[in-house]
């Protein structure tokens, strides 16, 4: 797995400067690695434990989604896009939703805009929710953290289950509504659980968020500022922890989401631990987004009547749709040639373009923060190689 | 903030650049400007640091491919046909496309405005598939670009590390590209159907005729 | 023995077994999968090592880190041509015996995304499979059950004679050819020695109408 090279000159390029008297180690972490969220594979260079180099390899999980879509009708693409990023299916669902509505001019009629807020919120919740386990399995408090933030994702998860059928792959919503409304019972289930994880966050901020070691290996590393944060376009929760407040609820007003009273959270130094803790607060502002749709969703229809979802063919044309997932700006681009199927369907994936600092967030730090840099951004590879 | 009048700043501001509206007929009306390749570095660096625009976030970038297209539109002409006037329908062939397109999706975080669509093509898509590279302008475009050198095959001047993204080096093929064949391995499918089992059948009938 | 003395001398405390029971009891009972995960499929597999389903249950809650310690690979997700190599390559670096589980529609055959240009269709036409579990993701419930289907193959293993499994076997092979990348696609695309494509009887699959294939 490792080779000890001293051909430094090679390795570090010409701006490096070699330090190291020509012992770097060049290692390769994955794409079978126990902490890389998958088939993620970064080739290291290090001097001592310091890394030197870091270049991401992508593509292991290039499931060519862009090119399948091309073939599919557009409700065939719904499905699909379920399995972008696997965490968050319904957000992924709505993003898709809003580029045809927006392509084809569709009404969203009230009550499913308020379904896919609180489905949305929720899936927020349970990303957020394994995301802060998945850190804590990656700084070594094996098991404990996870098993709590997983608890809790499998009572949101069931919800989806008896929602729409399924646990993962939800597939929702439809342009110009949502698939099926609510079954009898489950509004009220889904405030017990809305009602309940308020007392998770307090268990897991009591136990961990002022651990001593958690501010130890988390706080100064893998800095970004402000303005690196914005050229490399980074978006949702690491830009915020980067002190960007752009939060497309708030700036793009897509959906209802005027509606609702809530803050966003905004990070101080954009280190990991501005990262973890953005999640915490932002799961908190989830919940209060969650009490108030639940308070006010009205009654009616879940489908706008005049949609025709099955051979559905827009008019030539184009259109960008975006919305907030919880992981960052996730858009949807379809151009259409007026045929049954997109043109061009491209993702605008926020793991993939989040991951662009990744070599300079890691430089000049030890090889164990590499693993916390990356948990902390948050990535899914369905999604960063699509 | 109009379109048109980011086209004027730019036509005022950098010059000799050719700047044309792309139309966008879907309800969605999000116009597009399409800059010249020799400019479009020129004109990026205007869009971010132009004190009117500001386009500090390069959201999204895109590859299309526009493979030469025949249209054949029916026009109707009058002509003289046995010394009297009478209305023709005469089918003029058209030929479109023939270069690849890739769109870029700014906006301003500090402005809160967006997006500003900048699209260029390439001069066609075999050889002439070079297009100035905006990831000096702004970092996030790097991945993309490499991406749309991955699958489509356009080369971007002034990248600073121009590799294959998702597929393996040593990878011929630009597989998202119209015209791409994928190699035939559909000998067998548990539950084939429709295209697949077309596959299928075309993959034995070829295996029969060797 | 006789089954009837057996749970007799069981009922006086006494246990009686063969060795080749005892063996696969052992080995049944402490499959440790390797921590490995391709997808989707690989969320459910760990929510499957969670409280809620607990796999520890069934004395496979140890996910090895290497693939060394590992005796089990649950290929959970899509595998792309370029995650193959890797694949075959973690599979030939575990010691017999090995099992092998496809979880998911994809791992089977390529699932949802059978006609994109890198997608594996199949990863057994690598590396050879015991338990294919169907879902797109499969619950973990069915992933359970993948496990219990192979603890009971283990149970039936016969430690001697011409049916015994590969690991007591010097002839049979243990390692697979790794493919390589190629220009246009994985050299060799699939391996005859693991895997050929079954009968397709094309002229039933012209005459009839498409699903019969």
């Amino acid at each position: 797995m490792s080779v000890l090279t001293d051909t430094t000159a090679d390795l570090l390029g010409s701006g490096a400067e070699d330090r190291s008297g020509g012992q770097l180690l060049e290692i390769s972490m994955g794409p079978q690695h126990p902490s890389t969220h998958g088939v993620f594979r970064m080739d290291v260079t290090l001097d001592g434990e310091k890394v030197v180099k870091l270049k991401p390899v992508f593509g292991y999980l290039h499931r060519n989604h862009e090119k399948i879509a091309e073939k599919e009708s557009y409700l065939g693409c719904m499905p699909y896009t379920d399995r972008l990023d696997y965490f968050c299916s319904i957000t992924n669902n709505w993003a898709y939703a809003l580029a045809v509505e927006s392509l084809a001019g569709i009404k969203v009629p009230e009550r499913a805009e308020y379904l896919r807020v609180i489905t949305g919120e929720l899936t927020r919740l349970q990303n957020h929710a394994s995301l802060v386990g998945f850190l804590m399995q990656d700084m070594g408090a094996s098991g404990t953290p996870l098993m709590y933030a997983f608890r809790e994702r499998e009572k949101i998860l069931d919800l989806f289950e008896a929602l729409t059928g399924a646990r993962m792959m939800c597939n929702y919503m439809r342009f110009g509504g949502c698939r099926v409304d609510a079954p009898a019972g489950w509004m009220q289930q889904a405030q017990k659980v809305v009602d309940a994880f308020p007392r998770f966050l307090d268990e897991f901020e009591r136990m961990l968020v002022s651990n001593e070691i958690l501010m130890a290996r988390t706080q100064g590393v893998g800095v970004v500022t402000t303005a690196q944060a914005v050229n490399a376009g980074f978006s949702g929760p690491m830009a915020r922890a980067s002190g960007v407040n752009y939060d497309l609820r708030k700036v793009d007003k897509y959906g209802i989401y005027e509606r609702f009273a809530f803050r966003v959270p905004l990070g101080d130094h954009g280190d990991v631990y501005d990262r973890y803790m953005l999640r915490v607060l932002e799961m908190r502002e989830s919940v209060e987004i969650l009490k108030q749709a639940m308070r006010d969703i009205p009654a009616g229809p879940i489908m706008d009547p005049g949609t025709k979802i099955r051979g559905f063919r827009p008019k030539a044309g184009e259109a960008y749709g975006r919305i907030e997932a919880p992981k960052g700006e996730l858009g949807f681009y379809l151009v259409s040639d007026g045929s049954g199927n997109p043109y061009r369907f491209r993702v605008r994936p926020p793991s993939l373009i989040n991951l662009t600092l990744l070599e300079d967030m890691c430089i000049g730090q030890n090889v164990a923060d590499i693993v916390i840099i990356l948990g902390s951004v948050d990535i899914v590879l369905g999604e960063v190689d699509r | 903030m109009n379109l048109e009048t980011v086209k004027q700043e730019i036509e005022a501001n950098v010059p000799g650049c050719a700047v044309d509206m792309v139309l966008n007929g879907s309800p969605s009306a999000q116009h597009s400007l399409l800059v010249d390749a020799a400019h479009g570095f020129a004109v990026a660096q205007f869009l971010r640091d132009g004190a009117a625009v500001r386009m500090d976030y390069c959201s999204n970038v895109t590859g299309i491919d526009w493979p030469v297209k025949e249209i054949s539109t029916k026009v109707k002409t009058k002509k003289m046909v046995d010394g009297v006037e009478k209305d023709v329908d005469e089918v003029v062939k058209t030929q479109s496309g023939g270069y690849l397109e890739v769109v870029y999706h700014l906006y301003s975080v500090a402005e809160r405005e967006g997006p500003v669509i900048v699209r260029m093509r390439t001069e066609d898509r075999a050889a002439g598939v070079h297009l100035p590279s905006l990831t000096p302008l702004w970092r996030s475009a790097e991945y993309q670009e490499r991406e749309v050198f991955d699958l489509y095959g356009v080369m971007f001047d002034g990248h600073p590390d121009l590799r294959r993204l998702l597929m393996w080096e040593g990878f011929e093929d630009f597989p998202m590209r119209r015209d791409y064949v994928d190699p035939d391995d559909y000998e067998y499918e548990p539950t084939a159907h429709d295209e697949v089992l077309q596959r299928t059948r075309e993959h034995w009938s070829a295996e029969d005729c060797k | 023995m006789d089954e009837q003395l057996k749970s007799e001398l069981r009922r006086q405390g006494v246990v009686a077994t063969s060795l080749q029971e005892l063996y696969n009891w052992g080995r049944k009972s402490s499959l440790w999968p390797l921590n490995f995960g391709l997808a989707c499929c690989a969320i459910e597999m760990i929510a499957t090592t969670m409280a809620r389903y607990d796999l520890a249950r069934f004395g496979a809650e140890v996910f090895r880190p290497s693939p060394r310690q590992a005796d089990l690979m649950i290929v959970a997700g899509t595998v792309t041509k370029k995650m193959a190599p890797q694949v075959v390559r973690l599979y030939n670096q575990m010691p017999e015996p090995k099992y092998v589980i496809s979880m998911g529609a994809c791992a089977i055959s390529g699932g949802p995304f059978k006609q994109g240009y890198n997608v594996l269709k199949g990863i057994d036409r690598y590396i050879p499979v015991d338990v294919y579990i169907p879902g797109c993701p499969p619950r973990p419930e069915a992933l359970i059950d993948a496990f219990m289907m192979l603890q009971r193959k283990i149970d039936a293993q016969e430690l001697t004679g011409p049916n015994r499994p590969r690991h007591l076997n010097a002839e049979m092979a243990s390692e697979f050819v790794i493919p390589e990348f190629g220009a246009h696609d994985l050299e060799p695309p699939s391996n005859p020695e693991v895997w050929s494509a079954p009968l397709v009887n094309i002229e039933i699959a012209g005459k009839n109408e498409p699903g019969n294939g």
